[in-house]
């Protein structure tokens, strides 16, 4: 059964990371096409997410196979939230393919075949994925913001073109998406470090990615380190978790 | 009834000759009302790039002499210059009207609105109620479905968009006006129009800087006190008639310490620069002189143009809409007396047939009535298709004379 819901949702996912390439050329159609792939995706993908917890004995995404396919799960769907609106629709470019990808991955790895038993596990793994995924979406608006103001810096004639969304906008946005994972995440460490979770290289790895982002926050606050620098902290932030393959390394 | 048009636009006639034929809305309603007499209908659609004269009229030869001669007594040297379209044609081209496609900038704004006018003032019936109505909905429909009127066809309108991609909404944003002429008051209105805020203006002639101040409800300043200002700007607009730049890299850089991070969007519209080009190096600093603002325009406007095509085709959809209407009013006599012939002949047979009904209850005879009823519309409902099947494929009278002679309607005509 979870086999069946796999397939939709990844062919969903593919359609709209192609169709969103498509944007730049035909932005109406595309965009459309793209909407309603990830609409799709996501509907199969929470089906299937429903089907795993049916099926499984406890919490099923403990694994980290698992907690990538949940990852994708709140990365689509936060992203859904914006990237509905046409304004956002060219993120869908940084977004999609990812997660077109990290999902196949997911579904390589064998998703949901350990669970846990363990609501304080679940818990845990649910908030630190949640804040996983919030981070994504941050460092893609990040990277989105840093290309839009380089393209403004650059004056090209067809500036105007893709009508994306205002600069002072996105950045607004990337606060309040850092600020919400962020705080997702806190608690999930927080629950991580109380159950006695040692402190190998993914917990260092995942408190630096902490004191970065955090650290963006209350600069962007106190010192006024917005646009390009706070894009910059975001990516760096996003970047610690990749490369230190947290998510798996800390999950698995 | 036909509909005739009688025009001069920007196509034809250079503005010397329109301007002599522009009619003011309380000209177009009165010229409306006196070529509407004798049971016709009128529209006067004047705007700085036409002036035309829409008239419905059984008598369309006549219609069209008598809308030549409002013109032609107006400015006779226009003679070459009109043009007389009918019908379909006339449809079409007031759609075309509407949705901007036969304005000088493709797609512009304002026209809408004055065929809406012109509309209000005009002397309809029927015929030109549906016209333009339908061209209204026509332009509506041409710029929502496409980019036409999307991007800005100006200069002051492409400053405005381009500093929507910075802060978004531009309500409540400060404007610093650099330069108190003509060029930063067009540049200021529409930054005003979607909703910024004149807060300063800055000139070496202190009185015209009060001046454009107050217009705009702003404060007036000396241009060497503009530090000060820069530190609350949002946009600068720059267009002094100044030798030297007026605000070099090391201005704007002691004001952004002060700014904790919230960008600046300047443009500068004088030649010389008025604005040190080093300026758009700075972090969270955006700026565009007259070239980058012309290169923008004229790109939008290539882009109208593409879109263009597009709305050619939503329009002579609804063109083609219209032209099936219309050829459906030539059969619509023949059914409203084929109708009225066939309710005619129910009546008189129920009222033979009163006596016998005169037992039944009044569920009963409702029930006949009824019934009677829904036979003659089931008849007449495949005919009445037909008719305007046929009316649309431009066959109606053919069709409306076989069922006057049919159905001996020939003295209802």
């Amino acid at each position: 059964m979870a086999e069946l819901l796999f397939w939709p949702a990844l062919i969903a996912y593919g359609e709209a990371a192609v169709a969103y390439v498509g944007v730049l050329r035909r932005p109406e159609l595309a965009t459309r096409l793209a909407i309603w792939g990830v609409r799709i995706g996501w509907l199969a993908q929470t089906c299937l997410l429903a089907v795993e917890a049916w099926q499984a004995d406890g919490f099923p995404w403990a694994d980290w196979a698992g907690a990538l396919n949940l990852f994708v799960w709140f990365a689509v769907g936060a992203y859904l939230v914006y990237g509905s609106s046409p304004r956002y629709r060219l993120l869908g470019v940084a977004v999609m393919p990812a997660a077109a990808a990290l999902f196949a991955l997911a579904g390589i790895g064998g998703a949901a075949e350990q669970s846990s038993s363990d609501l304080f596990t679940a818990v845990h793994v649910g908030l630190v994925v949640a804040g996983f995924a919030g981070f994504a979406l941050a460092a893609s608006l990040a990277g989105f913001y840093l290309w839009l103001e380089r393209r403004l810096k650059r004056r090209p004639a067809g500036v105007l073109r893709l009508g994306p969304p205002s600069l002072v906008t996105l950045d607004g946005v990337v606060a309040r998406v850092s600020v919400v994972s962020l705080s997702s995440f806190t608690i999930g460490i927080a629950l991580g470090l109380v159950r006695g979770h040692s402190v190998d290289l993914a917990v260092a790895g995942a408190i630096a990615a902490w004191v970065v982002f955090g650290a963006a926050l209350v600069l962007r606050r106190e010192l006024g380190w917005r646009g390009k620098r706070a894009a910059y902290l975001t990516l760096a932030g996003f970047a610690l978790v990749a490369f230190l393959g947290l998510p798996a390394g800390h999950l698995g | 009834m036909r509909v005739t048009l009688v025009g001069v636009s920007h196509h034809g006639a250079g503005v010397e000759l329109r301007e002599r034929v522009a009619l003011r809305l309380d000209d177009a309603r009165a010229v409306a009302e006196e070529l509407a007499r004798d049971a016709g209908e009128a529209v006067c659609l004047s705007t700085c790039n036409r002036t035309e004269l829409y008239v419905a009229h059984d008598d369309d030869v006549d219609a069209e002499a008598r809308a030549t001669r409002v013109l032609l007594e107006r400015e006779p040297e226009l003679a070459n210059a009109l043009y007389r379209l009918r019908d379909e044609a006339a449809a079409l081209h007031l759609f075309r009207v509407a949705a901007g496609l036969d304005s000088m900038v493709p797609g512009e704004g304002e026209i809408l609105g004055q065929v809406r006018a012109a509309f209000d003032a005009g002397a309809t019936g029927a015929l030109l109620d549906r016209l333009f109505r339908q061209a209204l909905y026509a332009g509506r429909k041409a710029r929502a479905q496409t980019g036409i009127g999307e991007s800005p066809a100006s200069v002051p309108a492409a400053a405005a968009a381009l500093a929507q991609q910075v802060f978004g909404e531009l309500k409540g944003r400060r404007i610093l006006l650099l330069g108190a002429g003509k060029v930063s008051e067009q540049t200021a209105r529409s930054f005003v129009s979607r909703g910024a805020e004149i807060a300063v203006v800055a000139n070496r002639t202190f009185d015209r800087a009060t001046e454009l101040a107050e217009q705009f409800g702003g404060a007036a300043l000396p241009l060497d006190r503009i530090e000060e200002e820069l530190e609350r700007a949002d946009v600068v607009v720059a267009s002094t008639s100044s030798p030297e730049p007026v605000l070099r890299r090391e201005h704007v850089e002691r004001a952004l310490r002060a700014r904790r991070g919230h960008p600046l969007f300047l443009i500068d519209l004088a030649v010389p620069r008025d604005l040190d080009p080093a300026i758009n190096e700075l972090d969270g600093c955006y700026l565009y002189d007259i070239d980058d603002l012309e290169a923008v325009v004229a790109e939008s406007l290539g882009s109208r143009r593409r879109e263009a095509a597009a709305a050619e085709a939503i329009v002579a959809a609804e063109a083609e809409q219209f032209r099936t209407w219309q050829a459906s009013l030539e059969v619509v006599p023949a059914i409203a007396s084929l109708r009225a012939r066939a309710e005619e002949i129910r009546r008189a047979e129920l009222a033979k047939a009163e006596s016998r009904l005169g037992k039944l209850s009044d569920a009963e005879r409702r029930a006949v009535e009824s019934v009677t009823a829904q036979i003659v519309n089931k008849l007449l409902h495949l005919p009445t298709v037909r008719m305007k099947q046929a009316a649309a494929a431009a066959e109606g009278v053919v069709y409306a004379d076989a069922v006057r002679h049919l159905f001996g309607l020939e003295d209802e005509r």
